[in-house]
């Protein structure tokens, strides 16, 4: 199949789908109610007319900005952690043994029981929904990194050794860009999760955000305001992965891909 | 045979301090459950400065324990390995290692696998790069630096390992059944370019393989081990072929044949022992 016609075809699902929902809500059948009651199902105009609103008036990008500050700041700080936890205990194998139970133990935890500690510890700003994104990309890199630096090839490591390598020049020029490929190869679970931190964390209490003005829309029973939340943050986690790819097409070159492998 | 042995020693000694001295060098691994397996016993061997000696042994038989034992990266459990007249201690600094197994560094490209072996030592990047551009042109692959290794073929990578090895100038090279898994025509193009290469400057090699036909095609010597567990030394035969060789025209040669025929002999009943060690696996 030709670029063009997928795209014509990924096209025409969508065109489908909002033709089938727009008729299944407008359309009366017998008894002069359409098929779904618009107050449940709301109708494409109405949320696509809301949309626009939400980007005419503006209101719309203070609740993007909170929430992408949320989901980057969770996945900063995530990320680094998990990197320095994971060197130490790849480094320190008795360190590791110590905390082994502990660190199965708390990632073994729904995380999502964190949330009311976190927003009494932190408030309803935007800090307890880094913590929430905190806590699920910590682990995510956290057992990446570890997991690189335990599965450099020995011979690599050997040959890094009889090359001359101090330890300092090992970890710089082995362990780091090892570790460092497990991290982005988990790339688009670990942002996955810090948005979910976020999104889930302003669920369950905010006062700004894209998924508090879904809830706001939810409490007043505005199907249409709902609808129209979801589509932006779905757009808004596309944009966030497209991005992540392009980051790691330019990160990781070095790496085979299944089309080009040579042996 | 004893003689050319006792004569190699000879020759050998007048060279004040041989490359390599291995004396009596055992070596055990502890096994889960207590017990030891002894894989290398009381192996004794010497590689003169600038001498090209080849280990052959049926699989599984020790040859690259040895290797690590002159490389440094295993401690004998019994006897001393000596380089250059001095007891080694750690890694042996003065030898390159080309492994059997894949060991560049996938995340660099082929010129960055060079460069960092001289840049470990301290050479400056620009320095560094002009001259792994050097190396990569002398193996044949100046046009390919800016290549990752999964892009290269087998033996690309293979030349990209040894102009990594050889950029450091190391006075012992050691060589891991370092062509075992290419194809037939890219080792006889390997074993010569890695010819040439040696004869341009002359190292001590220790060259680990199980094709005796590459080890006498190459060697100065040929060393045969015996089937494992407790793997010795059973064989030294010197390899009576002029220099330069080509590896392809050199097996035409009767002295080859002749060589082949009695190394043979005596390893065919090598390789027997080992199958019925190992339940023919």
């Amino acid at each position: 199949m030709s670029r063009l016609t997928l795209f014509t075809f990924q096209i025409l699902v969508a065109v489908i789908t909002l033709v089938l929902w727009y008729l299944l809500t407008s359309v009366p059948v017998s008894g002069g109610k359409p098929l779904f009651p618009p107050f449940f199902f709301s109708n494409p105009v109405d949320v696509i007319e809301r949309i626009i609103k939400w980007f005419a008036d503006g209101t719309i990008w203070r609740h993007l900005w909170i929430t992408l500050s949320e989901a980057t700041l969770a996945f900063v700080i995530g990320a680094v952690g998990g990197i320095l936890v994971g060197f130490w205990f790849a480094r320190q194998p008795r360190v590791a043994a110590v905390f082994d139970p502990y660190v199965k133990m708390i990632n073994a935890l729904p995380r999502i029981v964190l949330a009311p500690i976190f927003t009494l510890w932190f408030g309803l700003g935007i800090w307890s929904k880094v913590a929430l994104g905190v806590t699920l990309v910590f682990f995510i890199v956290f057992f990446n990194v570890y997991q690189g630096i335990k599965e450099v090839s020995p011979t690599v490591l050997a040959n890094a050794r009889m090359l001359g390598m101090n330890e300092r020049q090992l970890m710089r020029h082995v362990y780091w860009p090892s570790a460092l490929s497990w991290v982005f190869s988990s790339l688009h679970t670990s942002v996955g999760f810090a948005v979910v931190g976020a999104v889930v964390g302003e669920y369950l209490g905010s006062a700004a955000g894209l998924d508090y003005l879904i809830l706001q829309a939810e409490g007043t029973f505005d199907i249409a305001g709902v609808f129209a939340g979801m589509f932006v943050l779905a757009a808004f986690v596309i944009v966030i992965d497209g991005v992540v790819t392009l980051v790691e097409r330019r990160l990781l070159v070095w790496r085979p891909t299944a089309a080009d492998t040579r042996t | 045979m004893a003689d050319e042995v006792a004569e190699a020693e000879a020759a050998a000694r007048a060279n004040v301090a041989p490359a390599v001295v291995l004396s009596d060098v055992t070596i055990a691994f502890h096994l889960v459950g207590g017990s030891t397996y002894t894989a290398v016993e009381q192996a004794s061997l010497t590689v003169a400065d600038g001498e090209f000696v080849s280990i052959v042994g049926p699989t599984g038989c020790g040859k690259s324990t040895l290797l690590n034992v002159a490389a440094g990266l295993l401690a004998p459990s019994a006897g001393t390995a000596e380089i250059f007249g001095k007891p080694l201690a750690g890694l042996n600094r003065q030898s390159g290692y080309l492994f059997q197994a894949e060991a560049l560094f996938p995340w660099k490209t082929a010129i960055d696998n060079v460069a960092i072996a001289l840049e470990t030592g301290g050479v400056g990047r620009q320095e560094a790069h002009a001259r792994a551009q050097e190396w990569l042109t002398r193996v044949g692959l100046g046009a390919f630096g800016g290549r990752y290794p999964h892009m290269l073929s087998g033996g690309q990578r293979k030349r990209v390992g040894l102009a990594q090895v050889l950029i450091r100038d190391p006075k012992i090279l050691l060589m891991d059944e370092p062509f075992g898994p290419l194809d037939a025509q890219t080792r006889q193009i390997m074993g010569n370019l890695l010819l040439d290469l040696w004869n341009a400057d002359r190292k001590a090699v220790m060259f680990v393989t199980h094709d005796l036909e590459e080890a006498i095609a190459l060697s100065d010597r040929v060393v045969i081990m015996s089937a494992g567990p407790a793997a010795r030394i059973i064989g030294d035969w010197r390899v009576p072929l002029s220099r330069p060789r080509d590896i392809s025209e050199v097996r035409l040669e009767k002295a080859f044949h002749e060589l082949h025929r009695e190394i043979c002999h005596v390893l065919k009943d090598e390789v027997l022992k080992g199958y019925a060690q190992t339940g023919g696996g």
